[in-house]
């Protein structure tokens, strides 16, 4: 307690976290878990919040941290791509939330839905998307998710309804699906993410209202990351304590850096929806590296220092790898065979990602309506015209 | 004893007499069904057929529907499938596509198509974009209906049509239905569709009753969607609507056959994807067309019908221009004799054929 409480006062470097418990294994030096103590949620119209102390397994440890690797990696390489001119238009990077991607997807059932942003490379990942199959779809090829149609914005999976291209909208869309999976009762859930701009959209506060209504099984995530595009939430937001913008609906603020921190307060959060008590909101306190996207270079509204001190002090990776160093859950050679295995997945990813073919021609205007028969699209003139199969 | 099997006998008499007895059978009189009621029925066939449908919208449950067009169904079917809503036209039309997205069959009511643009980037970029968008991925099988276009009285921002605005949006389909056939054919057709589908109804329409077809009677009664259908056969010229304007049309025509000009009058009963070969067909037969719509002129649904028929086979039989009827270019006025001169009038398709035709 003594520690939690010191945690709170000194920056994190300054003070080792030791373990409160730790079992040795069969795994050689290695212990199986660790018990590591977590920030205490901020909670509004919460008695109880989610636990204070979280317990990492190595097996956990090791999976965590790949999959961060992978998102952080898999977003560098997009913007390795972008500035080479691979991938157009809009890309929006996650890296620097890796920590929510990850620790949302360990809270969660794989049969959970997710509905986010565009800022979605992350999730995409976490729900089960290959790196190559978003990789390809940023640089607009066949053998994209999406088959080239849709871009960074819009990539879908199963039980993962995008990347959202217009700010908000995922809001009303989320509760719908939270909506359907109270139809159904099915005890699945809807998650459903947004940033602290899109917070301000008068559809999130529409969604809020009839989810509370209604008691719609939905966990609303609004991840914080401190700008929304160049202005800062206290520019935008008269309240910027955003878990507790959701008024009559319980709202916890959450460490959006510490996988651990996300991974308990969503279990407890899909827990509160699941036994039918009405939605929640949870505000995970995280930051970009990148710019709004790769159009931002993302210094004009804040200083190369906050940036550096966010990366020395709080990135989520390195928290994380420090743990699982510490709690004696795995070896520093081990993270870095990791990182090795991680790279040359990512390589892999980007060679196909560049060499697919683009999506052919004759394809431009499939998919236009589902279990349609076919017929004819008009294209740039009247003589030329293209084939619609569903 | 004797007067108990007369008082048996008699009867048995009278009722194998009536066994014996062939039933004079004469047609049924046809059955009338308003445009309101065939909606319903439509909507109360499919709600029964799918548990997945529902609908939502304001007033649509307790209220009967502010137009009482879904009267009865909240009471047969509760809460959990009429859903009353918020004024929240954004909020719930994503709620909607939504629910969609996770494999439920929602109907969403729009009071009026003008509300609908507090929801329109719902409607345009979550639903009708993202089939194709997501590579063929994901489908949003939605309805969204409600009255569209003029009413009665209700001024500027409560009278528009949005058939042009919705008509251009690949992605969507759009039906415009004028009976009550229409209206029970295409609103179940739309429900069954996997895709997102505009109704565009009409408010002055609900109440008038039509011949209900035997057929239209059945609860598998579809009306496919992109089909236009000839409502009068005609020979001098071609005369294309869709929704209200059609009966005009009709009776346009009515009055015109007694001078002996012909009009054939199609009813559009989709928007998109539009039965242009049908028009075309009937353009080639007649050489000559007037579009009658709602709508304002500027870039709508009788412009797309002039541009196509010029770019198709049908231009080459036209003996005089394409004319386009339709609603005056202004925000719809509040007065009686202004409003009457901002909406197509029999008149006014009248003269537009007889212009055509050179008469």
């Amino acid at each position: 307690m003594f520690v939690a409480a010191m945690s709170r006062v000194l920056p994190r470097t300054a003070l080792k976290k030791k373990p409160a418990s730790r079992m040795l294994g069969a795994t050689g030096n290695f212990s199986n878990q660790a018990t590591f103590d977590i920030k205490k949620c901020e909670l509004h119209r919460l008695d109880k919040g989610p636990p204070v102390k979280a317990v990492l397994t190595r097996e956990e440890g090791l999976l965590y941290y790949r999959r961060m690797q992978v998102i952080r990696r898999m977003e560098l390489k997009a913007d390795q791509l972008y500035k080479q001119k691979f991938i157009r238009g809009f890309c929006h990077l996650c890296d620097g939330q890796e920590a929510c991607n990850v620790g949302l997807e360990a809270g969660i059932q794989a049969t959970d839905h997710v509905i986010t942003s565009y800022r979605a490379h992350g999730l995409c990942y976490m729900r089960g998307l290959s790196v190559r199959s978003i990789l390809t779809e940023l640089t607009g090829r066949r053998g994209g998710c999406a088959k080239g149609k849709g871009g960074s914005m819009h990539m879908y999976g199963k039980y993962f309804y995008g990347g959202n291209g217009i700010v908000g909208a995922q809001g009303p869309l989320g509760a719908g699906i939270a909506l359907a999976c109270k139809y159904k009762g099915n005890k699945e859930i809807s998650l459903t993410l947004y940033g602290d701009g899109a917070a301000n959209q008068g559809q999130i506060a529409e969604a809020f209202n009839m989810a509370c209504l209604w008691k719609l099984p939905c966990v609303f995530i609004c991840e914080n990351n401190l700008y929304g595009m160049g202005t800062a939430t206290t520019r935008a937001a008269a309240s910027t304590e955003y878990y507790k913008r959701g008024h009559l609906i319980p709202g916890l603020r959450v460490d959006g850096m510490d996988v651990l921190c996300v991974r308990e307060a969503t279990k407890f959060a899909a827990d509160h929806c699941r036994s039918g008590k009405g939605p929640i909101v949870m505000e995970l306190q995280t930051y970009r590296y990148h710019g709004h996207s790769m159009s931002d270079p993302g210094v004009s509204y804040r200083s190369r220092e906050e940036i550096q001190s966010v990366r020395n002090k709080r990135d989520p990776i390195m928290l994380l790898s420090d743990r699982i160093v510490s709690g004696q859950l795995a070896s520093v050679e081990e993270l870095k065979e990791i990182d090795v295995d991680v790279k040359k997945e990512i390589e892999d990813a980007a060679q196909f990602a560049i060499t697919d073919p683009e999506p052919p021609l004759e394809e431009i205007a499939h998919h236009l309506y589902k279990d349609n028969p076919p017929f004819e699209v008009r294209g740039a003139n009247q003589w030329i015209k293209y084939r619609s199969i569903s | 004893m004797a007067v108990v099997s007369a008082l048996v006998r008699r009867p048995l008499e009278q009722v194998s007499g009536l066994l014996r007895r062939r039933f004079h059978r004469s047609a049924p009189a046809a059955l009338q069904m308003t445009v309101r009621d065939a909606i319903n029925q439509g909507m109360d066939e499919e709600l029964e057929r799918d548990e997945k449908v529902f609908l939502l919208g304001e007033e649509v449950a307790q209220y009967d529907g502010a137009y009482k067009v879904s009267r009865g169904l909240w009471k047969k079917y509760g809460d959990k499938r009429i859903i009353d809503t918020p004024i929240s036209e954004m909020g719930f039309a994503g709620i909607a596509v939504g629910a969609a997205m996770a494999g439920l069959r929602p109907i969403c009511e729009f009071m009026t198509f003008n509300f609908s643009m507090q929801a329109i980037d719902q409607v345009i970029n979550s639903a009708a974009k993202t089939y194709y968008m997501s590579g063929g991925l994901q489908n949003v099988p939605i309805v969204f209906r409600g009255p569209n276009g003029a009413s009665a009285g209700v001024a500027a921002q409560h009278s528009q049509c949005f058939a042009a605005w919705y008509g251009h949006c690949p992605g969507l389909k759009v039906v415009s239905p004028w009976n009550a056939e229409d209206a029970k054919g295409l609103i179940k057709s739309a429900i069954r569709d996997n895709n997102p589908v505009v109704m565009l109804e009409n408010e002055l329409m609900y109440g008038v009753a039509f011949e209900f077809p035997q057929e239209a009677q059945s609860k598998d009664f579809l009306i496919p969607i992109g089909k236009a259908k000839i409502e009068r056969q005609g020979t001098h010229i071609t005369v294309v609507a869709h929704s209200r304007p059609v009966g005009h049309c009709v009776e346009a025509a009515a009055v015109l056959a007694k001078e002996g000009i012909e009009c054939e009058v199609i009813n559009m009963r989709t928007i998109r994807p539009m039965d242009i070969e049908t028009i075309e067909a009937s353009v080639m037969k007649t050489n000559h067309l007037v579009t009658v719509e709602g709508g304002w002129p500027q870039f709508g649904v009788g412009a797309e019908i002039c541009a196509r028929i010029m770019e198709g086979p049908a231009f080459n039989f036209l003996d005089a221009p394409a004319v386009r009827v339709t609603g005056t270019d202004v925000p719809m006025p509040y007065a009686k004799i202004l409003e009457d001169n901002c909406v197509p009038q029999v008149k006014d398709i009248i003269f537009a054929i007889k212009k055509t035709l050179n008469i």
